[in-house]
C-alpha cells in the first residue's frame, strides 16, 4: 500500500508539469522568433502579424503558469 | 492587485532566500517560472520589434550607377564593386561574352564574404562551406536559406549599370 503523498509533493509535481509545459512552449517561441526574422529578411513582411499573435498567445499561456505557480506556491506554505 | 501579490505574508528576504529546504524547493522553481516568464516576455518584444520594422519598411529607391567597363572584365574574371551603398560590397562575374551576372557578396547566412569558384561554376562561402547557384544565387548546400540578393544590370554602350536589386522573391 503505498502512503499518501504530502501536499508539498503534490505541489512540487504541479510546479514541475507547469514548468515542462513552459519550457516546451518557450521553445515553440524561439523556433517562431527566428522563422519570422529569417522570413522578414527575405522580404516576407507579411508574416509579422500572425507571428506576433501567436507569441502573444504562448506568452500570456506562460504567464498563466507563472501565476499557477505563484498559487500553489502560497497555498503549500499557508499549510 | 491580489494576481501579483507576494504568495506569503512573510518579508521578500524570507520568501526569496528561505532557510528551511522543503521551502527553499519551491523558492527555486518559482524563481525559474519568473525566468522562463520573462524569457517569453522577450521573445514576444522580439516579434513585435519585426512587426514594427515591417510597419515601418518603405522600399528602397536603388540609384542607377556604372559598376564597370566591359573590357575590364574579361571572361571568367570577376570585379568587385560597391551598391547600392559604399558599404555594401557585390561581386560581378562575366560568365561569357555578351552575359555577366552580380550579387551581393554578403553571405545570406552569416554576412562572410562569398567568393567566385571557377571550377565549381558558383559562389561559396568559405566561413561554413554555403554555395550558391552562379545563375540566379540560389542556394546550393550549407546553411543559407536565403538567396544571394541579384543585383539588377543593364548594359548601356560599353558599360554596365546597375539598376536594383532582387532580393530572391521579389524584386524591389
Amino acid at each position: 500500500m503505498t502512503p499518501p503523498r504530502l501536499p508539498q509533493n503534490r505541489g512540487l509535481t504541479a510546479i514541475d508539469g507547469a514548468m515542462a509545459l513552459m519550457v516546451i512552449l518557450l521553445i515553440v517561441q524561439v523556433w517562431l522568433l527566428s522563422a519570422t526574422l529569417e522570413s522578414f529578411l527575405a522580404g516576407h513582411r507579411e508574416a509579422a502579424l500572425p507571428a506576433v499573435i501567436i507569441s502573444a498567445l504562448l506568452f500570456l499561456i506562460c504567464l498563466a503558469l507563472y501565476l499557477f505557480v505563484d498559487q500553489v506556491d502560497a497555498e503549500v506554505r499557508r499549510h | 492587485m491580489p494576481w501579483f501579490r507576494r504568495p506569503s505574508s512573510q518579508p521578500l528576504w524570507k520568501d526569496e532566500f528561505s532557510i528551511l529546504t522543503a521551502d527553499e524547493r519551491y523558492v527555486n522553481r518559482r524563481q525559474l517560472t519568473k525566468f522562463l516568464t520573462l524569457t517569453s516576455l522577450g521573445m514576444l518584444v522580439g516579434n513585435l520589434w519585426i512587426l514594427v520594422r515591417s510597419w515601418l519598411y518603405r522600399a528602397p529607391v536603388y540609384p542607377a550607377t556604372p559598376v564597370a567597363r566591359l573590357d575590364e572584365v574579361p571572361v571568367g574574371s570577376i570585379k568587385i564593386f560597391s551598391y547600392p551603398g559604399p558599404r555594401e560590397a557585390c561581386i560581378l562575374v562575366r560568365t561569357s561574352a555578351e552575359s555577366w551576372v552580380a550579387y551581393s557578396q554578403k553571405c545570406t547566412h552569416l554576412s562572410c564574404a562569398v567568393y567566385y569558384a571557377r571550377q565549381a561554376n558558383r559562389l561559396e562561402c568559405p566561413c561554413h562551406e554555403g554555395y550558391f547557384s552562379l545563375t540566379d544565387g540560389h542556394v546550393l548546400q550549407g546553411p543559407p536559406r536565403r538567396p544571394l540578393p541579384r543585383v539588377l544590370l543593364e548594359r548601356r554602350g560599353e558599360a554596365l549599370v546597375a539598376v536594383g536589386m532582387d532580393l530572391g522573391d521579389k524584386e524591389a
